[in-house]
């Protein structure tokens, strides 16, 4: 099914059943839209992993060299109610991708929220600024080597508990 | 307006005139704005900061607002005012507390992030549930979506100054949370449905109790009729406000009912039956002018469709285990941890080391009162999740929020909030 | 009678001449009265704690009976701030906004374990403790806290309002709230659903 995209797909097993196809980041723009060409017609959701610490075998097709960041994308096709999810390796030091924004206006706050969460830039987005935390945070929470800012805990009051 | 208009293609950042519903500018922009002397040869535009704590914008919603008199050109959502770093914390707990963590997020249907998360799980491990725990899911599920949407019709009364649909709704949905604390001891963030099951069997009268709650709520939802469906005032607040048509919608990602109010019918439920929805019988509820009206009027009779389905579960549920008898994920039953010494060890070291996961990744969604809750799970073999991804409805749909408004009094923005229903907490995770 | 007959019956009879009953108190008494009778609470609702103070001031538990269904949304009406919720880096300066703008005298109701110390989510994003950026008089313990357990911090702190406890409490401690915990007593009522013709 996904093989008409021109990118290659993922096996069955990482990805349980569910399609899904591996553009590199030059394919991205023009994959989509073939994909949303093709009836895709939502973008359901946007997200992005940040693989730095992962110890298990990433299970890539062939060819898909693996690199710090992967930005996933879930389309839905309602007419044939269909799912197709997208995955892209982006790389640590150059961590930018062409905006979906033209394709599904939808994803405006999703490039936001991965923009403002693991600091990938959209280029071309309208307005790519950080949507959850204030805006002059420094630096983005979701990736790996972000601390989660755990603090210990300190019962003030445990001398007068009996 | 076409969907073309949302998308000015190229639009560079902050220019004021921009043709679009957004109001792309940060809030140092706006400062810098608002700091500016009136000049009475202005073009008088106006703009407005409404919340984060604000009455009517259910919860720490912030709007930047553009106005010119009393009409709404442009707005922005400025969210994060909750943010809590669930998807964080989710990586640090193992997929059995995963559950205490997503459930605090969308707070007023709080079992189907449980839902979401645990079909994720299971689709990661590849079990079966039981089929006594589905039905059970279903029932709580449906029984949560009439709680959540009877929120939803006393919140959007309170909202429009019909502040006794507030009493009505807090009054039905309490019968409803009364049911939840007995089955699972809590009144709202349950942790009840877990990977591999439930937390509990359903307490042994709970035919009767969720036949009483079909008679009590279902000729209530006939008083809310003849208080709300067809006054005058209320079509007048609601009818025309806030339309949206399904291209829009679709673009933008909306779902639930503000996808189906615009005409398009559109649930998971039927479109990609999980769990047992294609084995009952119930209608898509779809309105056809994409309004504030079409919205409250679907969660209305959504309510009915769940009392429908709940019913048919009442006469569907088989006896049967309450969660899978996978031993690498269900902890042995109490009775066993008295004799064996196995079996203790094996009941603590699941609730500390959590079991292990295999490696890859899946999507699960689910029709939440909001739309598509959907959870993405990375896993790497380990008993903790890699990566935690909530596709949250309420943050997808706010999109259409700007568009909604966009030449709107500002007064209909308060029923248009309302009409989109985010919860703030999921908004924001 | 008119008042200058009145008062020349008070010169002439003494406290004897005044017919109706009266009563006498401290200032102090009445004032405190006042305060713990009418305790307006402002809309500072975050999460889900949110919803439980909603329910609590809906008709099951009707908060009315304490004088205390009105919601201010402007803090400058308000007495009794209910921190309800999780408190985010992003809220923390809007809290501390809203509770400067508050008439004195005010007190603060901590409800929740997320407003409290944080509760489960003890990460970057969560403020540790309300009590970091707020005064805090009342810790109401739960997640979230039921109605009854509101209920019972808010009974508390009249009670403190009411015997004065409370200001002595506040110059007592470093942080300028009174600090006092309650126990989470949820699960009073019965659990089964109501039957018919009771609701």
């Amino acid at each position: 099914m996904a093989e008409r995209y021109g990118a290659p797909v993922g096996g069955d097993r990482p990805s349980r059943g569910q399609a899904v196809i591996h553009p590199s980041p030059s394919q991205w723009l023009d994959v989509a839209a073939a994909v949303r060409a093709d009836g895709f017609d939502q973008l359901i959701d946007f997200t992005a992993v940040d693989y730095l610490t992962y110890g298990a075998d990433r299970s890539l097709p062939e060819g898909v060299q693996p690199e710090r960041f992967e930005v996933v994308a879930s389309l839905m096709s309602h007419e044939r109610r269909e799912r197709l999810r997208m995955r892209v390796q982006v790389p640590a030091d150059d961590p930018t991708l062409p905006t979906l924004f033209d394709l599904w206006p939808g994803s405006e706050s999703l490039e936001r929220e991965v923009y403002d969460m693991f600091g990938i830039a959209f280029e071309g987005h309208p307005d790519l600024s950080r949507i959850l935390m204030p805006e002059d945070w420094p630096g983005y929470p979701l990736r790996k080597d972000y601390d989660s800012g755990r603090i210990p805990v300190q019962f003030k009051a445990a001398s007068n508990v009996r | 307006m076409s969907t073309t208009d949302i998308a000015p293609a190229g639009a560079e950042r902050v220019s004021r005139r921009e043709p679009s519903a957004v109001l792309r500018m940060s809030e140092a922009e706006a400062a810098a704005i608002g700091g500016d002397p009136d000049d009475p040869g202005d073009d008088e535009l106006v703009l407005l900061n409404m919340g984060p704590s604000h009455p009517s914008t259910h919860g720490v919603l912030r709007l930047m607002l553009e106005l010119s008199g009393e009409t709404v050109l442009r707005s922005k959502p400025v969210i994060g005012y909750l943010h809590t770093g669930m998807e964080k914390t989710g990586e640090q707990l193992t997929y059995l507390q995963g559950g205490t963590n997503v459930t605090r997020m969308d707070y007023a249907s709080p079992l189907f992030n449980e839902l979401a998360f645990s079909l994720a799980t299971e689709r990661l491990l590849g079990i079966e549930v039981p089929a006594r725990a589905t039905w059970i899911r279903m029932l709580m599920c449906e029984l949560n979506r009439v709680s959540s949407h009877l929120l939803f019709m006393a919140t959007n009364g309170m909202d429009l100054g019909a502040v006794s649909m507030m009493i009505y709704g807090w009054r039905e949905r309490e019968e409803v949370l009364r049911f939840f604390e007995k089955v699972t001891g809590l009144r709202m963030n349950h942790n009840y449905i877990r990977p591999g099951g439930v937390a509990a069997d359903l307490p042994a009268d709970w035919r009767a109790d969720v036949s009483e709650l079909i008679e009590l709520i279902e000729p209530r939802l006939d008083e809310y009729d003849t208080l709300l469906t067809g006054q005058p005032i209320w079509r007048e607040r609601l009818q025309g406000v806030g339309i949206i048509s399904a291209a829009e919608a679709v673009a933008l990602g909306a779902t639930g009912p503000i996808l189906r109010g615009a005409g398009m019918a559109w649930d998971l439920r039927r479109d990609e039956p999980y769990l047992f929805y294609d084995q009952v019988d119930f209608d898509v509820i779809v309105g056809t002018h994409g309004d504030c009206y079409d919205r409250y009027a679907i969660r209305l009779n959504e309510i009915r469709e769940s009392l429908r389905i709940v019913a048919q579960i009442i006469d569907a549920v088989p006896s049967g285990d309450y969660r899978t008898q996978d031993k690498k994920v269900t902890p042995p039953p109490r009775a066993r941890i008295d004799e064996s010494m196995e079996a203790l060890i094996h009941h603590f070291k699941i609730f500390t080391e959590g079991f292990k996961v295999p490696a890859g990744e899946a999507y699960a969604a689910v029709e939440s009162p909001r739309g598509e809750l959907g959870v993405y799970l990375v896993s790497d073999g380990t008993s903790v999740p890699y990566r935690v991804h909530v596709r949250a409805p309420s943050f997808v749909n706010l999109q259409t929020l700007p568009h909604l408004m966009q030449d709107g009094l500002i007064a209909d923005g308060v029923a248009i909030i309302s009409s989109v229903d985010p919860i703030m907490g999921e908004v924001d995770r | 009678m008119g008042v200058s007959d009145q008062v020349a019956d008070l010169r002439e009879h003494g406290l004897k001449a005044i017919q109706h009953n009266f009563m006498t108190a401290k200032l102090e008494s009445l004032v405190n009265w006042s305060r713990a009778r009418s305790c307006w609470p402002a809309t500072f609702g975050l999460a889900c704690c949110a919803i439980e103070m909603m329910a609590t001031g809906a008709a099951h538990y009707d908060l009315a009976r304490y004088g205390m269904e009105v919601f201010r949304a402007s803090p400058r009406q308000a007495d009794l701030m209910i921190v309800a919720g999780r408190v985010s880096q992003k809220m923390a300066p809007v809290l501390r906004q809203i509770y400067d703008q508050m008439m004195e005298p005010k007190w603060v109701i901590s409800m929740g374990v997320c407003a409290s110390s944080g509760g489960m989510f003890n990460n970057y994003a969560i403020v540790q403790g309300v009590d970091q950026v707020v005064p805090v008089d009342v810790y109401a313990p739960g997640c979230p806290p039921g109605p009854e357990t509101l209920m019972h911090a808010i009974f508390t702190l009249h009670q403190e309002i009411l015997s004065g406890e409370l200001l002595a409490r506040r110059a007592a401690s470093e942080s300028g709230g009174a600090g006092i915990a309650v126990q989470q007593i949820d699960g009073q009522t019965a659990t089964a659903t109501i039957r018919r013709g009771h609701g």
